[in-house]
């Protein structure tokens, strides 16, 4: 143990001690010897825990393993999943809804990220385009055609994963870091243009009075009801993505993104499984996009910004990438966290800037991700 | 002949790295290609399987002219290589790794996958069937669910071997197989290798270890900076005066 912590401790002053520094010209020297002495505690602690977690994890693991047997198949995870958000209206206020039910519109975005970054290695920095095209399908059918959430839904659904092949078909030719900037490019430009197209997407001004859903003729304007639609969706997400990442398509994603070479030298044709994994993506995007739309009744290219691609790419890199129980914890918290920090509202950006650096430094396969993950 | 090499060259600018080479490989038979580092032997794996296109030349696969087409189409018309640096889908498990290989002769759909019908799960438990018999014949059935990363370097050359088998293909091309292993993991190797040929495989490899490459070709191909300076059956070849001075030099006087 004590030469555990002799290897351990000058990581950890080195890293308050910069933290500290960083900060030091806009707060003074006060603020900063605070962090200091907050961050370098943090640091033991964390250095401690993660030091017993080990055979923890491990116990956990083992319970997790006998546990299988008596569960069988997707149930067993559906389970954990669907019992308590079933309850959840029954016990909180309006509000938790609201955060929960914009949660599970993160967890469709971030499940949809998950399969193009984690799964399929194609970095992607403008994924909020195929959430913005999803929306704006939506409000536009509704509003101008008048057709209602379940004709519209399917409409704008396959209108963002047409839109998701047409971009992708040409990028796809680039790789790495190229490919992410041509993304970067694409969600500018999708951004852009509904910013500016006043006729046709009204603009700054963006589109309202959007219906809300309706189910066999009564509409769910309600909350809680909504809430069930959202959750139905999540599920049904989960479910699909589990299934797909479990046949040949998810491991000809992963094959290409552990190796394309040998990928290729294994029959599987890399750039058509490429355009699977960004429809696919998309599809689950733009569903996501259309219940903002419906939720919200109203929509402005303000709510799809860079920033929002950032933090969708964050929720799966939270998580961990490629584990799709780690992708929606991921999305959870990043959603949780802003609302639960309301009160230090100044200081939110930083602990989560914070965290993101602890994080990179300490678990940077994510939370939940396989020691692996983060090699690719 | 299952394959027919048709004066093939490959030229990066100026550098010639194949010249006029000219070769074929009946069915059935194990040829080895050798000659000095820088000979060539890897830019000819690489034309074989679709990684790059010959300058000029052409290739034949049982009658048709595989030259220009791309590396997945090639494995899918029966070529499946291994390579010199291992390849392996590292944070994949064993099991997952052969499974990848078959992916070609997986036909379910979209539909069947997301509805977990039974075509599909049916379909699934015999490709997983399948996988483990691949890697009982190499002998890594007990590593199935370990990850691929994990495997020790002799393992890993075996299962590139093994997820090479299960693509199916008439023709194996073996990228140094017995590089780094132990004179007992290397005579394995060499069992192992005769046992694919019992299956009915065509087997082309490129070999450093002469002990190996003489024990167990039927034919064996010499490449010297990119042109083909030799070819016969071992006790030929290890004689030809052409050979000697490529591995070892000219004698002076």
């Amino acid at each position: 143990m004590n030469g555990f912590f002799i290897k351990r401790m000058p990581k950890a002053v080195i890293i308050s001690l910069w933290s500290a520094l960083l900060f030091l010209p806009f707060k003074g020297l006060q603020a900063a010897g605070l962090l200091f002495l907050f961050l370098f505690l943090a640091l033991l602690v964390i250095t401690v825990a993660s030091r017993l977690s080990g055979p923890l994890f491990r116990t956990a693991e083992v319970i997790r393993k006998n546990a299988a047997g008596l569960i069988p198949g997707d149930s067993r995870y559906l389970l954990l999943l669907i019992l308590p958000a079933l309850t959840l209206p029954l016990f909180f206020r309006n509000y938790i809804l609201d955060v929960a039910v914009l949660a599970g519109i993160y967890i469709i975005l971030a499940l949809a990220l998950n399969v193009v970054v984690g799964f399929t290695g194609l970095l992607n920095l403008g994924f909020v385009a195929y959430y913005a095209i999803g929306a704006y399908s939506f409000a536009l059918l509704n509003t101008r055609l008048g057709l209602g959430f379940w004709s519209a839904l399917p409409l704008s659904v396959i209108i963002t994963t047409a839109a998701g092949l047409v971009f992708a078909a040409p990028a796809l030719r680039l790789k790495g870091d190229y490919l992410a900037l041509v993304t970067l490019g694409f969600g500018e430009i999708v951004r852009i243009t509904l910013n500016n197209w006043d006729s046709f997407t009204k603009g700054p001004n963006g589109i309202s009075g959007i219906d809300p859903p309706s189910f066999f003729g009564i509409t769910l304007a309600a909350l809680s009801s909504f809430y069930y639609l959202v959750l139905f969706f999540v599920v049904l997400a989960v479910i699909v993505i589990r299934r797909v990442h479990a046949s040949k398509i998810g491991r000809a994603w992963i094959a290409l993104r552990e190796d394309e070479i040998a990928a290729s030298a294994m029959g599987i044709r890399s750039i058509r499984y490429k355009l699977y994994a960004v429809s696919f993506g998309a599809f689950w995007a733009g569903l996501a996009g259309c219940l903002f739309a419906a939720k919200m009744r109203f929509i402005s290219p303000e709510s799809f910004t860079f920033m929002e691609s950032v933090l969708i790419l964050s929720m799966v890199i939270l998580g961990g990438l490629g584990s799709i129980a780690g992708v929606i914890i991921g999305a959870v918290i990043l959603v949780a966290l802003p609302e639960a920090l309301r009160d230090i509202q100044m200081y939110r950006m930083l602990a989560l800037g914070a965290g993101v650096v602890l994080l990179m430094i300490f678990r940077p396969q994510g939370l939940f991700g396989g020691s692996s993950a983060s090699r690719s | 002949m299952l394959l027919e090499v048709r004066a093939v060259s490959k030229h990066f600018g100026g550098i010639r790295a194949l010249e006029e080479v000219t070769f074929s490989v009946k069915q059935g038979m194990i040829l080895s290609i050798i000659g000095p580092n820088g000979a060539g032997k890897t830019t000819l794996f690489n034309c074989l399987t679709g990684f790059m296109k010959p300058t000029r030349g052409s290739i034949i696969f049982s009658g048709s002219n595989i030259s220009r087409l791309p590396a997945d189409r090639i494995n899918r018309l029966g070529i499946s290589r291994t390579f010199q640096n291992i390849r392996l889908f590292k944070s994949m498990s064993v099991l997952e790794n052969v499974l990848v290989a078959q992916h070609a002769r997986i036909r379910s759909g979209l539909l069947p996958i997301i509805a977990h019908m039974p075509s599909f799960l049916n379909e699934e438990a015999s490709v997983r069937q399948t996988a483990y018999e691949y890697l009982a014949f190499i002998g890594l059935e007990s590593f199935a669910e370990q990850g691929a990363g994990n495997l020790p370097y002799g393992a890993q050359r075996r299962l590139e071997i093994a997820r090479a088998l299960a693509s199916e293909p008439q023709l194996i091309l073996l990228d140094e197989p017995s590089a780094g292993m132990n004179p007992l993991e290397t005579d394995e190797m060499m069992t192992t290798i005769r046992k694919m040929q019992e299956l009915g495989k065509t087997i082309i490899l490129i070999e450093h270890d002469m002990k190996f490459v003489m024990g167990i070709s039927d034919r064996i191909v010499v490449l010297d900076h990119g042109v083909k300076i030799a070819e016969g059956p071992p006790h030929e070849v290890r004689n030809n005066p052409l050979v000697i001075e490529a591995y070892l030099g000219k004698e002076t006087h």
